[in-house]
């Protein structure tokens, strides 16, 4: 909310409204307790009816694992370290990769998404290569990188950066195209140079689209890391995951998922701190339809 | 007689449409306005304003014919040259200080110096203490203002103005109106002030271009001999603004009759 609105409307108040002010908050608060309840409900109901079916022989744990047994999976590996040494080694080499991978990628798509962008001809050179490499399923090339690069962290990083590289790509691609066309015009006026119409321009307006791309990028990143451990690897959740389905453990696949689903939100809570930083300039009109 | 500040020397401007016909905006444009005059441009809807200040801003070449300003046919957009555009354009990621300062920055003035003088023109349209909202948290007039200063800063010989207050409203607009005279008065630039409202431009301009409905060429140039320093609000009400307005209006009523009827025509 801006500070204009909000002082203009603490300013307006009238005791009656006042009062309307507080219910409403009661109200949000009410609300924001009844939604959380919920979720817990609905993840009791779940976990709960999976242990249950399991215990009466519904569900085949041999199959389909169980929520204790994915606990107690979690238990040995975070006290007594998994097969290919201690979890958060696992855990930091993923991380590592997936890092690496989606920093990479991100900019080596904002570079080439602002390039095409702007200049015409190398869109035109490049569209058909780059619509033919999108279309292929990318994942096939983590069975290339293995063999080239090797069983060390940078073939999953290179997965991950192809990954990456094409949604960011084709955001920043969009973002560049998308600008303005007076805003443009204004800066020209007031004295932009071609430089100064990318950086005071054309970027901060590619920007949100940009930051929108990064959220779904950094799963990609993880999708990639993940994948190409998957393949053949030293460390890794992907490797843990592997390891688990040759011993017949689904227990120790969901609770790799789990660490990834928990990775993954740990994530997207940076990024979106990182992107309210960023366009601290926008309207913030969205942020009450994101989950 | 010195040499006008800007000179359409049998401009015309084509654009070529999505069906690949070539649309004529403009037609054998010719005025002259003189070096601090302020000068008003009235015409129906889509009869070529905004092309026409494109034109002379440079960040449009003219099919045919010569724009000149400053005594040098225009090639590109000029340093000379300010713009308040129709339609939003401060940069909404910049709150107003660096909006303000984007000219300055542009062109090369230190930091320091550049939001020195922004605050200046800030202040002088009546924005301090908005330095750091961003556009979105201002309301319409607020904006405006922003680009005014925005343009004003660079202290610009030709003032080229868009229909630049059309979309507020009528008390504002007015303030508005008065302040830009108050402005323009101390810089004497020569200014293009594009719009759609006859009452506006006898109550601003020295000089009235009526142009016919597209495609746009002069009707008539009528001067406005009224007194300055003017009151916008209190100007409407004189004898002789009444005359001049009835003088004028007789010339576009056919144009904006003819430009409606061509719409009505279009949408049946
Ligand atoms: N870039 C453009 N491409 C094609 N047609 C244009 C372009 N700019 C303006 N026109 C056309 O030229 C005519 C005059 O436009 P404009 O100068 O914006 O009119 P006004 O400002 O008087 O309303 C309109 O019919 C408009 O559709
Ligand atoms: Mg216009």
């Amino acid at each position: 909310m801006s500070a204009l609105s909000a002082a203009s409307r603490n300013a307006a108040l009238r005791p009656d409204e006042a009062t309307g002010e507080a219910a409403r908050a009661r109200a949000r608060l009410n609300r924001r307790l009844v939604v959380n309840g919920l979720r817990i409900l609905f993840a009791v109901v779940v976990l709960g009816s999976w242990e249950l079916g399991t215990a009466a022989g519904w569900i085949d744990p041999f199959f389909y694992g169980r929520p204790s047994g994915v606990a107690n999976q979690l238990r040995i590996w975070l006290f007594e370290g998994t097969a290919q040494g201690p979890l958060w080694q696992q855990i930091a080499t993923t991380l590592e990769e997936a890092t690496l991978g989606f920093l990479i990628g991100v900019g080596l798509g904002v570079i080439f998404g602002v390039a095409l962008g702007r200049v015409r001809l190398l869109a035109d050179v490049f569209a058909p290569y780059i619509k033919a490499l999108n279309a292929m399923p990318r994942v096939v090339l983590g069975s290339i990188f293995i063999i080239t690069i090797g069983y060390n962290i940078w073939s999953k990083v290179a997965l991950a950066v192809v990954l990456v590289f094409f949604v960011v790509f084709f955001n920043a691609f969009q973002g560049v195209r998308e600008v303005d066309r007076v805003l443009l015009a204004n800066a020209r006026i007031l004295g932009a140079s071609e430089r100064q119409l990318s950086t005071h321009v054309i970027f901060p307006s590619a920007l949100s689209w940009i930051l929108a791309s990064l959220h779904t990028s950094f799963g990609f990143a993880l999708v990639g890391a993940v994948v190409g451990e998957y393949l053949g690897a030293i460390k890794g959740i992907g490797l843990v995951i592997a390891t688990a389905q040759a011993t017949f453990n689904p227990n120790g696949v969901f609770a790799a998922m789990f660490l990834l689903a928990v990775v993954a939100l740990a994530a997207e809570v940076l990024l979106t701190r990182l992107e309210d930083r960023l366009v601290r300039w926008r309207p913030n009109t969205i942020t009450d339809v994101t989950i | 007689m010195p040499s006008p500040a800007i000179e359409l020397v049998g401009v015309t401007k084509r654009f070529l449409t999505p069906s690949g016909t070539a649309y004529t905006a403009l037609r054998d444009l010719n005025v002259a306005i003189g070096i601090g005059e302020f000068c008003a441009v009235v015409g129906p809807t889509g009869c070529g304003k905004s092309t026409t200040l494109a034109l002379i801003s440079g960040l449009e070449p003219p099919s045919e014919g010569e724009v000149v300003v400053g005594g040098v046919a225009v090639r590109g957009v000029g340093k000379e040259v300010g713009y308040v555009f129709q339609t939003d354009a401060v940069f909404p990621w910049k709150n107003v200080l660096d909006n303000v300062a984007t000219g300055p920055r542009f062109r090369g003035v230190a930091r320091a110096d550049a939001e020195g003088r922004a605050r200046e023109w800030i202040a002088r349209v009546g924005l301090a203490g908005f330095e750091r909202y961003y556009p979105h948290q201002l309301s319409g007039g607020m904006r405006k203002r922003a680009a005014l200063a925005q343009t004003l800063i660079n202290e610009p010989r030709i003032l080229l103005m868009d229909e630049p207050f059309s979309a507020l409203d009528v008390q504002t607009r007015t303030l508005m109106e008065n302040e830009l005279l108050q402005l323009w008065s101390a810089t004497r630039s020569s200014v293009v002030f594009v719009t759609h409202d006859l009452e506006e431009a006898i109550a601003l301009a020295d000089r009235v271009v009526v142009l016919t409905a597209g495609p746009g060429t002069v009707k008539g140039i009528y001067p406005v001999s009224l007194p300055r320093p003017r009151n916008v609000a209190e100007i409407r009400f004189q004898p002789q603004f009444a005359r001049i307005y009835e003088e004028i209006w007789n010339d576009l009523r056919d144009e904006v009759l003819l430009s409606y009827e061509r719409s009505k025509r279009s949408l049946a």
